[in-house]
């Protein structure tokens, strides 16, 4: 069974439909690339997964979006659950200004643990899992905002591991960073996929080739093509794909 | 030419004696302060002054302690009454008011600057002294109604708008990426805003705080009017004082020779409190721009 499906969506901004009629199906412990130009919906859809499209003013929603079968904009649904078990990273790094042990801390101490041994051991193993706790294990209490770019997307990355999610959902986790960050990002991303479902949008189509299994191309709030990366970036069904992936346009 | 030139040269200037103005207007109110004040602090002795708990001008007894002491109550209290609701509403102005009472709610708050202060004094004489006095007769506690509970309440009100003012500022500055971030990890409103957005807003919080203290300590007419006025060190918060403020406009009509000096000195102990209360946001400030 997949771990998110998405039926019949529409979205809309006010009056402008920015997502028509998608349906896609992700499944676990995979590694999902939404490509597409600037303004195509990835984003959007992206954010339908953890409702954070909640937060923006106007913005409307038709169809369904199913997490293990349930609703996610089903009545009884609580959205807080929700974002625990779908975590995200976002494009630009926004650790909080507080410690990294308390950045970390954050999400669990959100649900409920108090504990400090409990929660000595959770920022651990988070940081272990975000391949960052060599580099910050000594410096737990001073800021976050004093680490590089990269580190502090790791960190965030962390951050998202420390509750204990299902799906993580990734902005362009990568595009403010410098190709060596980002490449142990890609590396995190793909150890990732072993306990959890990623979904990763993504401008750069070598990444998506590098890391994920399934691609969707979107265009214009369309889901155009979705298969198997291979698939899509030798043999792309649709014409647009081709073009696209091929940088005729975009 | 020539003359385009000379007339951006002589501009200049003009700017620049505008400028120097109010460089000229502190140094010689300083200047003033505290060429009279410093040899009255000679003339009553500088402990006696500051720590005697006596004003009595006819025998020439100046102690200005008791009025130290309240100026620093009313000032404690009215931050009481006033920080927690200015940084609420604050908050409720940031992340919650609805668009349509937005503009009114600001307004309101901005207006309550530009209110004179007499008409404060004039609004807890008529409300906040009778409400205080029938409170202190159900209380049975023996009291007129003006006090420092009173004037701690007026005050409190005074200071909300640069209190709600500097914080609402200082919030929306917050980048908004840490209020998704929360929001990802599952985190409520609530928490978020108390646990990562008014924390990461902290040192504008905290300036728009001291500016409130500068405008409680500084304070007078209303302070004049409803906080009883006696020379005696309050036993509690029913009980009348004079603050600092108070005793110079109160005394400075009539007051000669050393009793005017000792009015003036008054008001040097005032503007080395307003000092450091500036030194203070202008560290403050420093720290947060560091910090950003």
């Amino acid at each position: 069974m997949s771990k998110i499906s998405v039926k019949d969506l529409d979205l809309y901004y006010g009056d402008f439909k920015a997502l028509k009629n998608i349906n896609i199906e992700i499944e676990p412990n995979e590694i999902t690339a939404f490509i597409g130009p600037s303004g195509c919906g990835k984003s959007t859809l992206l954010r339908c997964l953890n409702r954070m499209n909640d937060l923006v003013q106007g913005c409307r929603i038709e169809g369904n979006v199913l997490l293990d079968g349930t609703d996610i904009y089903g009545k009884n649904v609580d959205v807080n659950l929700l974002r625990k078990k779908v975590g995200m990273v976002f494009q630009k790094p926004n650790p909080f200004p507080m410690s990294i042990y308390d950045n970390i801390a954050y999400g669990p101490r959100t649900h409920g643990i108090k504990n400090k041994a409990q929660l000595d051991e959770i920022v651990e193993t988070s940081l272990k899992n975000a391949a960052i706790w060599d580099e910050c294990k000594d410096r737990l209490k001073s800021s976050a905002l004093g680490m590089s770019g990269g580190q502090q997307q790791r960190l965030c990355i962390a951050r998202a591991l420390a509750c204990q999610p299902e799906v993580i959902l990734m902005d362009e986790p990568t595009s403010a960073l410098d190709p060596i960050s980002t490449s142990k990002i890609e590396e995190l991303i793909l150890k990732l996929k072993k306990k959890y479902t990623v979904v990763i949008v993504t401008h750069n189509m070598q990444q998506a080739v590098r890391i994920s299994d399934k691609n969707a191309f979107f265009l214009l709030g369309d889901l155009v093509e979705y298969g198997q990366t291979d698939q899509i970036f030798s043999v792309p069904k649709d014409k647009r794909t081709e073009n696209y992936i091929t940088g005729r346009f975009g | 030419m020539k003359k385009s030139k000379f007339f951006e040269s002589f501009m200049k200037y003009v700017f620049a004696v505008a400028a120097c103005f109010s460089i000229a207007a502190v140094a010689l109110i300083c200047i003033f302060l505290f060429s009279s004040g410093i040899p009255t602090f000679k003339a009553i002795g500088l402990f006696k002054f500051l720590f005697g708990t006596l004003w009595r001008p006819g025998n020439d007894i100046y102690g200005i302690l008791p009025m130290i002491v309240g100026s620093l109550y009313v000032t404690a209290g009215a931050i009481l009454i006033g920080v927690p609701v200015g940084i609420m509403t604050s908050v409720f102005l940031t992340y919650y008011c609805p668009k349509k009472i937005y503009k009114p709610l600001k307004a309101a708050t901005e207006l309550l600057a530009g209110i004179p202060s007499v008409v404060y004094g004039f609004f807890g004489l008529i409300v906040i002294v009778p409400a205080i006095r029938n409170m202190e007769l159900a209380l049975h506690i023996h009291g007129k109604g003006n006090c420092i509970l009173t004037a701690s309440i007026i005050l409190g009100i005074m200071i909300l708008p640069s209190i709600i003012g500097v914080s609402e500022s200082a919030l929306r500055a917050v980048p908004h990426s840490y209020y998704e971030g929360s929001l990802a990890q599952g985190a409520t409103k609530e928490r978020t805003i108390f646990k990562v957005m008014l924390p990461a807003a902290a040192s504008g919080v905290l300036a728009g705080i001291v500016l409130g203290v500068g405008r409680a300590i500084g304070e007078t007419m209303a302070v004049v009017m409803i906080a009883g006025n006696q020379t005696k060190m309050p036993s509690s918060i029913f009980k009348g004082v004079r603050t600092m403020t108070a005793n110079i406009v109160m005394e400075m009509g009539y007051a000669t020779g050393l009793h005017r000096e000792a009015l003036i000195a008054t008001g040097v102990v005032l503007f080395v409190f307003i000092l450091l209360i500036n030194a203070f946001v202008a560290a403050i400030k420093k720290k947060g721009v560091e910090h950003a």
